[in-house]
Parts: structure tokens; C-alpha cells; sequence
């Protein structure tokens, strides 16, 4: 059975990683290969590397630091963040990563999913949603949370599947960086409208709230990165907790 | 030495670090009369199996004069699939028909999604070199919307919505579905134990 992925998000500024609340108040979090070393041992399923400034002089260190992970681990490493055209997912891909996620990019010009999924194929291309609720609503956000869109999140999932995404990974706004839980009811409205795998991430602050995403949250795998960085619970200990209740996951 | 044929399908460099890793020699042809000297050839594929076409009949030559030199052939992923002999992905497509059989697509089936994404159980009909001290069930890494049949030539099943084969083999004649490259040092040493069988 395809067991249930655990994610670890290394949220890079200037070639260290760093982790905020709801998007802002950066806090540093240490050496990216080491982070991704450490959690590859203790059992995690893929590395997601995100550069949180995107800035030209981050743009370069990034290759770096997705080379320098890339060199120690031998599992699935996507790369996002400040990729706005074919050229930056190529930079990504020949530094090692095997996956990008488009955010903002996807949504000023869709096309950009198809042109990667043809390149690369389909699970090289990850679009990523950021989405805030704002009456009853899903609303997808652009430039990591500073911009309301007029798409609703459900709707730009199954067109971004349409348009040959191969893995939808899914931010609430409104939990990251709370550790009150992932948004269940937000990931679950997605996952059940596309035939693509969806990647739960914003919000996780306990063991439990992974137990609650996969089985009321219908996620195909969730993504965290405080819970990981600062040691709070490794990694082993959730695949147990997950294994015990029932949930199929890597051991 | 070890050929890796790069024929634009998807990126190497995973593939490339990994063989680096476990001390493999790696040389990616430009002609196919590279291949004179490989000791061993890996074909890497993701995407579509059109992309395979590239593959021309001057390629297939020396690939498979690799095998017939009883040296070992391993197919990764898409590199699997044009083993058989061809793919409803393209059905105008040859495969190598190294193997019988059609790769047909996985279909989604609520809670099972397409692509199927992620690390899944491999389950041994029978004994395989490239399994050599790899447990039954381990977990590896795959990412993949279509798939080969199970078959006598099938050395691992995988389910996902249906059996499928993760694994096959004939002869000197690899394949599988599965990234190794990407599923941690049970990919290694399956990537370790094929490296084995060539030098």
C-alpha cells in the first residue's frame, strides 16, 4: 500500500533556513544539508526546499544549498519559490532537485505548468496553492501570502491538474506557522476535487494534527518545518504514532 | 565502465549523484558507438513514452549489443516501460519488446491517485539479483501514471489500484518502475547490486 508521505520544509534565506509565523518574523533555523542530513536518518519521505526571499542574490545561493542537500540525501528534493519561468526550474532541476512548485508564477502565466510537465513530465511540476478563507471561501493567494487573487483554491487545483500539475502542495495561510493544526477541512475540499496527489502543509504544532490531515484531511502527504527544526518530535516517533493508528507510512 | 543514456527524458543528476555515491564509473554516450566500451547500460526516463522515439534504431542497436555482449541492461522508470513492447501512451511507439506485454495507464480511483506518487511496497514473486539483501516489502520511491503488466519476467509487484510490476528481469535485462536513485539505501544498494553484476 502507498503509504502516507511526511514531508520536511527547509524554508531558505542566504543559504540558511529560517522559519516564520504566518509568513513573517523570520527566525533562523540552521544549515540546510545538515537539517535535510539529520531528518533523511531519522526517516523523512522527501525535502521540500523553499526560498523564502527570492531575491537575485538568494536566487544564486539557492543553487548552492539545493546542490550542497542534493549531494547528502538520496530522496526526493523539490524546489520552490522564485521560480517564474522555465529557465529558473531548469537551474533547479540540473542542481539536483527533481521536482519544482510554482506558486505565483503559475498563476500570472498557467501555461508555465504545461510548458514543465511537457519538459519534464508531469511529476516534476508541483504547483503550490497559498489560500486564506475569506467568506466560506478558499481564496488563492499569490507572492507567499501578500496578494489576494480572485481564484478560489478548489478551482485553480483541478485547473492546474488540467493543465498537467502532478502534485498540488497546499498552504493555509491562516495556520501557518500556529501549530494549531493543518486546516482539514481546506485540504480535504481539494483532495477529493483532483485526481492528483495533494500535499497538506501549514499549521502542524502536534503528532496528532498529522493523524487528523491524512484521515480527516484526506491528504495524500503532509509538509511541516518548525515541528522538525527545532527538535520538538523526530521524525521516527511520528512514523510510529502513525503506524499504531493505523496509517500507512515508511518505517 | 557505465553508460548512461541521456536522450532529453527528464533529468540525470539524481541518477548521476547516486551512481557517484556507491563509486560507479559513469559516462553519459553521445553516439551510440560509445557503447563499444560499457561494461554495463542504464536507460533513465521520466514523462511521456513518445520521448522514447528519440531512441532510434542505431541506439537500440548498440543497446541492446551491450546485452548480447552479456553485459547487464537496467531501465529506470520510463526506462522500464520501453523494455516491453510498446504503451498505450503512444501507441504508434515501439518499445524494445525486450519484454512482453503493453504498459497501460494507472487509472485514479478514490482514495488512489495518478500519478502514483510517493513510497510503496515491493513484494518478490521470486528471486533477483538486483534484490540481493533487500527485504520483501521494502519501501521505494515512485512517481509514474503508466505501467508494465505482471508477467513471468516480473521480479517485484507493486499495487496501486491494480498489481503492477515494480520489477523485471531476463537474462542481463533490468528494469524498474521505481526511482532508486531517489529511495534512500535501499535504492542504493539495489543501484549497488546491478553496479555488481557489470564490473
Amino acid at each position: 500500500m502507498l503509504s502516507k508521505r511526511i514531508i520536511a520544509c527547509l524554508d531558505v534565506r542566504n543559504g540558511q533556513v529560517v522559519k516564520g509565523v504566518n509568513f513573517e518574523g523570520l527566525r533562523n533555523a540552521g544549515d540546510p544539508a545538515e537539517l535535510a542530513e539529520r531528518y533523511n536518518q531519522e526517516g523523512i519521505d522527501e525535502v521540500v526546499i523553499l526560498d523564502v526571499t527570492a531575491t537575485i542574490e538568494g536566487r544564486r545561493a539557492l543553487a548552492a544549498t539545493v546542490s550542497a542537500v542534493a549531494k547528502r540525501i538520496f530522496i526526493p528534493l523539490t524546489v520552490g519559490g522564485g521560480i517564474r519561468s522555465e529557465d529558473d526550474a531548469a537551474a533547479a532541476i540540473d542542481a539536483g532537485a527533481e521536482k519544482v512548485s510554482l506558486n505565483t508564477a503559475a498563476l500570472t502565466d498557467p501555461s508555465l505548468i504545461t510548458k514543465l510537465a511537457a519538459r519534464y513530465g508531469s511529476q516534476a511540476a508541483i504547483v503550490a496553492i497559498d489560500a486564506k478563507w475569506a467568506d466560506g471561501k478558499a481564496i488563492v493567494y499569490a507572492r507567499s501570502g501578500q496578494a489576494g487573487t480572485q481564484r478560489e483554491a478548489v478551482e485553480w487545483a483541478k485547473e492546474a491538474a488540467e493543465r498537467g500539475a502532478g502534485e498540488i502542495l497546499l498552504t493555509s495561510i491562516d495556520r501557518d506557522g500556529t501549530k494549531s493544526g493543518f486546516d482539514c477541512a481546506l485540504t480535504a475540499a481539494v483532495s477529493r476535487a483532483v485526481p492528483i496527489p495533494v500535499i497538506a502543509s501549514g499549521g502542524a504544532g502536534s503528532l496528532e494534527h498529522f493523524a487528523e490531515v491524512f484521515r480527516d484531511g484526506c491528504a495524500d502527504a503532509a509538509l511541516a518545518a518548525s515541528i522538525f527544526h527545532f527538535s520538538e518530535h523526530a521524525v521516527h516517533d511520528l512514523k510510529m504514532m502513525l503506524h499504531d493508528r493505523g496509517i500507512p507510512v515508511r518505517l | 565502465m557505465i553508460a548512461l543514456i541521456d536522450y532529453g527524458a527528464g533529468n540525470l543528476t539524481s541518477v548521476r549523484k547516486a551512481l557517484a555515491a556507491i563509486g560507479a564509473n559513469v559516462e553519459t554516450p553521445r553516439v551510440p558507438s560509445d557503447l563499444g566500451q560499457a561494461e554495463g547500460v542504464i536507460v533513465l526516463g521520466v514523462g511521456n513514452f513518445q520521448q522514447t522515439a528519440v531512441l532510434n534504431q542505431e541506439w537500440r542497436d548498440a543497446i541492446v549489443g551491450v546485452v548480447e555482449r552479456g553485459r547487464p541492461l537496467l531501465g529506470i522508470c520510463l526506462g522500464l516501460q520501453w523494455l516491453f513492447e510498446g504503451s498505450s501512451e503512444a501507441p504508434g511507439c515501439q518499445g524494445l519488446s525486450l519484454m512482453s506485454g503493453q504498459c497501460e495507464q494507472l487509472k485514479p480511483e478514490w482514495p488512489y491517485k495518478v500519478p502514483h506518487v510517493g513510497w510503496n511496497e515491493l513484494e518478490f514473486p521470486r528471486a533477483s539479483r538486483l534484490f540481493e539483501g533487500i527485504r520483501n516489502r521494502s519501501q521505494v520511491y515512485f512517481t509514474h501514471s503508466y505501467a508494465a503488466p505482471v508477467t513471468d519476467e516480473t521480479t517485484a509487484v507493486t499495487t496501486h489500484v491494480v498489481p503492477f510490476a515494480s520489477a523485471v528481469e531476463r537474462g542481463q535485462v533490468y528494469g524498474v518502475q521505481f526511482h532508486p536513485e531517489k529511495s534512500g539505501d535501499v535504492g542504493l544498494r539495489i543501484l549497488k547490486n546491478f553496479l555488481n553484476n557489470a564490473v
